[in-house]
């Protein structure tokens, strides 16, 4: 958050006093050419501290009170409270296991398929454009639509996955209620959606690769796979580096697919696929308790700063130690 | 209708994302209605609505727009209660997008009365009061606050009977005929009597009953104490009602009797019509559920019997104008005639949601349902109706059923101790109380 930018953002006392007409005008001029910049970026930073400071400082504001929504009007002094109760409900520490788990169960295999997949588009394919295209349509439809499809897919008694399981000669699963199960339907439906998104991200890391190195690794006689290992992965570490931040992002904040999966607030009957997202809309939008929804809010806003910053850490070192090479 | 957790939990799923819209949508229209009412005395009445109440398939709109030419209804739903009873809460909060006349479920009413009551009308201001002997007293009184505000009008109630599959019970070589039936499950330890028996000659994939969720919701309907006592006490931990059925629900989850279904859910709804269960405990709105889901296919197929352990009550609603409602008088006008008998019939009759005017129960008793084999069901729900205890409410009854209901699921599909799986209730519970 560059939020200094706007603290400078006041004109600057200029030449003023006496002096000839067109003087004037060209340090008026010289004024709005410094000024002009700030004045064009002024909007987003206006809407950003009307929808995006004010509600961050006012949720930690409402995090110290106790405030139910059917009662919002009355706010009871809590202080630390609020977070002292999360650390202390075990469905918190349940909630960010999970997290964790359906994040890694999600976006390794995702960042792992989309690169396998940027790779072949990468080579002249009959008909890609339209593989390209294809490849994206899973990451523009929507949560909810998606979601239901996979529920169905997933059902326990009439679901399609369970009906081909049976046909290996396996006993059904009950996709909903195993805590492996559950987590691992749940991150299919993160995986369908996100690879092809990812993949695309990859596939233009990848064209910035000049194309001679290719040729002269085949010319050295190395296979596709050597090629991938030793001219793509190298040349498309800043790309990787991004995808696994925003995907970070993107797996500490999932929401939508656990939450349709079943239509259960609690991820579960016994908060088995229940993340954090998903723990504070059952705190806020299930029980009302708008101030403990808060904390969880501001706890999620802090850990996802901490991965991130962890992340550039790396990213860093790993520059640094290019750099010195 | 008013389903009691009026959860279809398919269409959870897409509700919780409409939600959102919703709200968004809500706050359009009280706009849009706004510029188009002031024309020639024109009035839009905002309807909404949670599962289905059954007036628009009843035809009761059209009939209202003809009695009154400048009355236009519009009427929006949210099929899931839940959802709808946030929505309409984050509305409630920030003042803003009420419809006219809002749905609230039993459930939810000592929230209004105890919690609410300023954001709600008091209905003793257009003399409502009059109306007080036409509706059973138990009804009247849970939407009345203790200074004598009327903040609702009854819709309907939930008198319980059980509904089982007939076919399936012969192939079981169980008798089908509903008196019969009523006599040997009298008590509840007959019904799960008779599940065994019907377990071990049951066609396959086929189990005595839907869910322990439903069972546990139609005993605890039975009570007139459950969560709260009359003080507003939180008791439902020390209450034996509660632990009876609780521990009823546990053992027929042990005994293997449950399809170990999820109320509400997708694999419950398909469940109905591939008769994977033989008995559903029904209150009078599961009727048009049942006939929904199991389609004509199911027509016949399907009776009525009284319910075993005594009569009870499971749901039921109420409509509510909220204080800042555009039109509050023409809103009473409609509430107060489409909770009248003539309509709460008609609703019946259309849809199986029991009225809760005690003219109108009445008039339907001699009412019968082809779907279900002919069953007389205005006999066995007005009986039950008439019978079934004064419910003490409280305020977070739905949740804290909720939460009961899903540690029960946990016994059912995970077997879990009942002990392990009650302190997951409190635990639950104590998260809703917060």
């Amino acid at each position: 958050m560059s939020l200094t930018a706007t603290a400078k953002a006041g004109p600057r006392p200029s030449g003023t006093g006496p002096g000839p007409d067109d003087g004037r005008a060209a340090a008026l001029r010289r004024t709005w050419r410094k000024a002009s910049p700030y004045a064009y970026i002024a909007p987003f930073f206006t809407l950003f501290l009307a929808f995006g400071l004010f509600p961050l400082l006012y949720t930690a504001f409402v995090s110290l009170y106790r405030v139910e929504l059917q009662t919002s009007g009355e706010m009871e002094w809590r202080g630390i409270a609020n977070y002292t109760a999360l650390f202390t409900d075990e469905y918190f520490w349940i909630s960010l296991r999970n997290t964790f788990t359906i994040g890694v169960l999600s976006t390794v295999p995702q960042l792992a398929m989309a690169l396998g997949l940027a790779h072949l588009l990468n080579y002249k394919l009959r008909g890609r454009t339209f593989i390209r295209t294809a490849i994206l349509l899973p990451y523009a439809t929507s949560v909810a639509a998606a979601t239901l499809v996979f529920a169905q897919l997933f059902g326990r008694d009439f679901g399609l996955i369970n009906y081909v399981i049976g046909l290996v000669g396996f006993d059904p699963v009950d996709w909903q209620t195993g805590t492996v199960a559950s987590q691992i339907a749940v991150s299919t439906i993160v995986i369908w959606r996100w690879t092809g998104y990812n993949a695309l991200i990859y596939l233009a890391g990848m064209q910035s690769i000049p194309h001679e190195l290719y040729e002269a690794a085949e010319m050295d006689g190395a296979s596709r796979w050597r090629q991938f290992i030793h001219v793509t992965l190298p040349g498309l570490r800043p790309t990787i580096v991004f995808t696994v931040i925003i995907s970070t992002i993107g797996a500490t904040q999932l929401f939508g697919e656990p939450l349709l999966f079943e239509g259960s607030i609690s991820g579960g009957i016994s908060h088995q696929y229940q993340t954090l997202g998903l723990y504070m809309y059952e705190q806020g939008w299930g029980f009302f308790h708008l101030g403990r929804a808060a904390a969880i809010a501001w706890v999620m806003f802090v850990l996802i700063v901490v991965l991130v910053g962890v992340n550039a850490l790396i990213v860093r070192r790993r520059a640094r130690k290019e750099a010195g090479r | 209708m008013p389903i009691a957790r009026a959860a279809k939990r398919a269409t959870a799923r897409l509700g919780a994302v409409v939600l959102a819209g919703a709200l968004l949508a809500a706050c359009g229209s009280s706009d849009s209605s706004d510029s188009s009412d002031s024309a020639g005395g024109k009035v839009t009445l905002n309807v909404d609505l949670f599962g289905s109440f059954g007036f628009k398939e009843a035809g009761l709109y059209e009939e209202y727009q003809k009695l009154n030419p400048g009355i236009t209804i519009k009427q929006s739903d949210t099929q899931d209660e839940a959802d709808y009873w946030k929505s309409l809460q984050t509305r409630l909060a920030g003042g803003g997008g009420l419809a006219d006349v809002q749905g609230v479920e039993v459930g939810r009413i000592a929230s209004v009365t105890q919690q609410q009551a300023d954001k709600f009308q008091d209905l003793k201001e257009f003399g409502a009061d009059k109306l007080k002997d036409e509706f059973a007293e138990a009804k009247w009184s849970a939407a009345t606050t203790k200074d004598g505000k009327i903040l609702g009008l009854g819709t309907d109630v939930g008198p319980e009977a059980m509904c089982y599959r007939t076919d399936l019970f012969e192939q079981a070589g169980l008798p089908t005929d509903r008196e019969e039936l009523a006599a040997r499950w009298a008590t509840w330890d007959g019904y799960l009597e008779l599940g065994k028996q019907y377990k071990k000659k049951a066609p396959a994939k086929s189990a005595w009953l839907d869910s322990v969720g439903s069972l546990y919701g139609i005993m605890i309907g039975q009570e007139k104490e459950r969560y709260y006592d009359a003080s507003g006490e939180l008791i439902y931990e020390k209450n034996p009602a509660v632990k009876k059925a609780w521990d009823t629900s546990v053992e027929a989850a042990e005994a293997g009797l449950s399809a170990k279904l999820d109320q509400w859910s997708p694999q419950w709804n398909q469940a109905f019509a591939a008769g994977s269960f033989a008995t559903i405990p029904c209150p009078a709105w599961m009727l048009g559920y049942v006939k929904g889901q199991a389609g004509d296919a199911g027509k016949g197929k399907w009776d009525i019997a009284k319910l075993p352990g005594g009569a009870g009550n499971w749901g039921g609603s109420y409509l509510s104008i909220p204080r800042a409602a555009k039109h509050k008088e023409e809103a009473y006008k409609l509430i107060e005639w489409l909770t009248a008998p003539e309509q709460q019939a008609k609703v019946f009759q259309k849809q199986g949601n029991f009225p809760s005017s005690t003219g109108a129960i009445e008039t339907i008793a001699d009412a019968k349902d082809e779907y279900f084999s002919g069953a007389p069901i205005g006999q066995i729900f007005g009986e039950a109706a008439k019978e079934s205890p004064v419910q003490v409410l409280g305020v977070h009854d739905q949740n804290v059923m909720q939460q009961i209901t899903n540690a029960l699921s946990e016994v059912e599909r995970k077997g879990t101790s009942s002990d392990k799986a009650w302190q997951t209730a409190k635990k639950g519970v104590d998260n809703v109380i917060g």
